[in-house]
């Protein structure tokens, strides 16, 4: 009996495997393997040159993988009829400098096949949406890089797209934009879109995205949901008096280390933070202070990197820099 | 392609540069039109012959036609050379290109806006140009439409080669090269026409060869043909002198060199999309 084949849109919205892009002597990536599902905010991370680019030019099909193999919303890279349905807002985002903004989104809409009625109102609906409503007919040469990084923002948004992949969209805002764009990015994902956010801001993906990849020397090093990442939560206690022949007894609350005056007990429930403190008391211990928490995303990033980087001086054994 | 032919027009306009292009070839007319008449008035007080006088002014004409080609073939550079290289250096490719739109949709389509606008500036000058000349001199090239049409051909010839090598090279760098591609071949065209006339084969070769890597100077010789009376064809187009001399041509460019040019820009197209196709954006 013949297997039925699966609809497009039970399949993942990006989904590549060992995907190798080399330039010159340059692995720009070097065996990329990851899946993004439907409806996710999907934060992209890496340090400079880890092949963030790459990866999204080869999903828009602006480059071609040297090796590997991919989709995106259930048609092979690069495929010209999907574009359709993906809105792009490049890292270096420019737009005809001599149109007005309504008309680039006219050229889009007009790109992305919107019906010739559908095109003004669907270009007034995405500029209001990232508040240039009142700029419409301004040409995009007069507007600031701020300005002209909301119209790209708009362009990637208009015709509501299933898949938004957004290069660094806040590089040119100012914090209150940052927040708008934040809003914006939710508002694309409750109506169902997958949104794909490549952004060095790392509180921004911490606030915004369920899942998340950490890529460096063109591979995942890190993949899952936020918590997953992140790891468990910890407590870290200044403390005195405390011999640490007894960090045994506090073995229940999680793994204990003391370090000087600072005990940090990893992994463990921040609810039982006052039982903890209690047994420290009882022991006779002086508690000066008390920090529960998760590690943030900057740290374990940092601590992602480092573990994926050779010590200083050796060349990496899979990546030619 | 309409898509992006449109735009590319509307570039044109909305940044003033057709504009410009029109009223300088308003101005030029203006010029030349003056020109011509002050001195069909002199000739004719100083009782210069009809036969004379059309001579002349045929010449006057093909000097004319000359300057808007040599214009329309710098236009051709300036606007072809940045055409693709631009938009990728300046990042708006890769907005339009991540669109579902083909690479080879987008490059056709920036050469057909060019060239709608190059056609354009021929016509308007070309025509205007001829018709000023004869409403002030009373000559009438034996073809309107022909010198026209070369003249277009010449600038649309150049406009290939430069989105080709937009494809590849920086504006500045394409633009240059084939400004110069452009001036060795017209000379190739002068040393052709001087060994004619000195009756050495290998210049003859040379400018053969030449015609046939860049085309730009059949065109030429089809502009002077069909400006020239066919009285002075006639009259020396059988000497040295006429046989040497770069604004004479006693025929039209063949019809195999007019295939040829053709098919070489056909060619040149085909050659520059595979190049922008296997291009990393």
């Amino acid at each position: 009996m013949l297997a039925m084949p699966r609809l497009s849109l039970d399949l993942p919205a990006i989904d590549v495997t060992d995907l190798r892009k080399r330039y010159g002597r340059i692995d720009a990536l070097a065996g990329l393997t990851m899946t993004v599902g439907r409806g996710e905010v999907f934060g992209f991370l890496g340090p400079n040159g880890a092949g963030k680019t790459t990866t999204v030019k080869l999903l828009l099909g602006l480059a071609r993988p040297t090796a590997g193999s991919g989709s995106v919303l259930g048609a092979p890279l690069g495929d010209l009829g999907t574009r359709r349905k993906i809105g792009y807002l490049p890292e270096l985002f420019r737009y005809q400098p001599w149109l007005p903004a309504r008309e680039v989104l006219i050229l889009h809409g007009q790109l992305i096949g919107l019906p010739r009625s559908r095109r003004r109102p669907a270009a007034e609906e995405a500029l209001a949406l990232v508040g240039l409503a009142d700029r419409a007919g301004d040409t995009v040469g007069k507007f600031s890089k701020g300005m002209q990084q909301r119209l790209g923002l708009a362009v990637a948004l208009l015709g509501e797209p299933a898949l938004v992949v957004l290069d660094e969209p806040t590089s040119a805002l100012d914090p209150i934009g940052r927040v708008e764009v934040r809003g914006i990015i939710r508002h694309a994902a409750d109506r169902g879109a997958t949104v794909f956010l490549n952004s060095h801001l790392l509180s921004e993906v911490e606030q915004v995205c369920d899942r998340i990849a950490v890529i460096d020397h063109g591979r995942v090093v890190a993949i899952g949901e936020l918590d997953d990442v992140l790891g468990a939560s910890e407590t870290e206690v200044r403390v005195s008096g405390l011999d640490p022949a007894d960090l045994a007894a506090i073995e229940r609350f999680g793994s204990p280390s003391l370090d000087g005056d600072r005990l940090l007990v990893r992994p463990m429930d921040p609810g039982r933070v006052p039982d903890l403190v209690a047994a420290l008391v009882q022991m006779g211990a002086r508690i000066h202070e008390v920090r529960s928490g998760r590690t943030s995303l900057e740290q374990r990033f940092i601590e992602l990197v480092a573990q994926d980087r050779p010590p200083a001086g050796t060349p990496s054994a899979s990546v030619l820099r | 392609m309409i898509t992006i032919a449109a735009l590319t027009i509307g570039e044109a306009a909305r940044r003033r540069v057709l504009w410009v292009l029109v009223a300088l070839a308003a101005i030029a007319v203006a010029i030349t039109t003056w020109g011509v008449a002050s001195l069909v008035d002199l000739a004719r007080s100083e009782g210069v012959g009809e036969l004379q006088l059309r001579i002349g002014i045929s010449q006057i004409l093909i000097f004319i036609a000359f300057m808007f080609g040599f214009v329309l073939v710098m236009t051709a550079a300036f606007f072809g050379s940045p055409a693709i290289a631009g938009d990728i250096e300046s990042g708006v490719a890769q907005a339009l290109l991540a669109r579902p739109l083909r690479r080879s949709s987008y490059l056709l389509g920036r050469w057909l806006g060019l060239a709608i606008v190059m056609v354009g500036y021929a016509v308007l000058s070309g025509l205007g140009a001829i018709y000023a000349v004869a409403a002030v001199s009373g000559y009438t090239p034996p073809s309107t439409l022909l010198p026209v049409a070369y003249l277009a051909g010449q600038a649309i010839v150049l406009l290939s080669l430069t989105v080709l090598l937009s494809t590849r090279l920086p504006p500045i760098a394409g633009g240059a090269i084939a400004v110069v591609a452009y001036g060795l071949a017209w000379m190739a065209g002068v040393l052709g026409k001087v060994g004619l006339a000195i009756g050495t084969s290998g210049l003859v070769g040379l400018a053969d060869a030449s015609r046939l890597l860049l085309p730009t100077d059949a065109m030429w010789q089809g502009v002077v043909f069909g400006l020239e009376p066919a009285f002075v064809i006639g009259a020396i187009g059988d000497t040295p002198a006429g046989r040497g001399n770069p604004f004479f041509a006693d025929t039209p460019p063949s019809p195999e060199i007019v295939a040829w040019t053709v098919a070489w820009v056909v060619v040149v197209l085909v050659l520059a999309i595979s190049q922008l196709r296997r291009r990393e954006l």
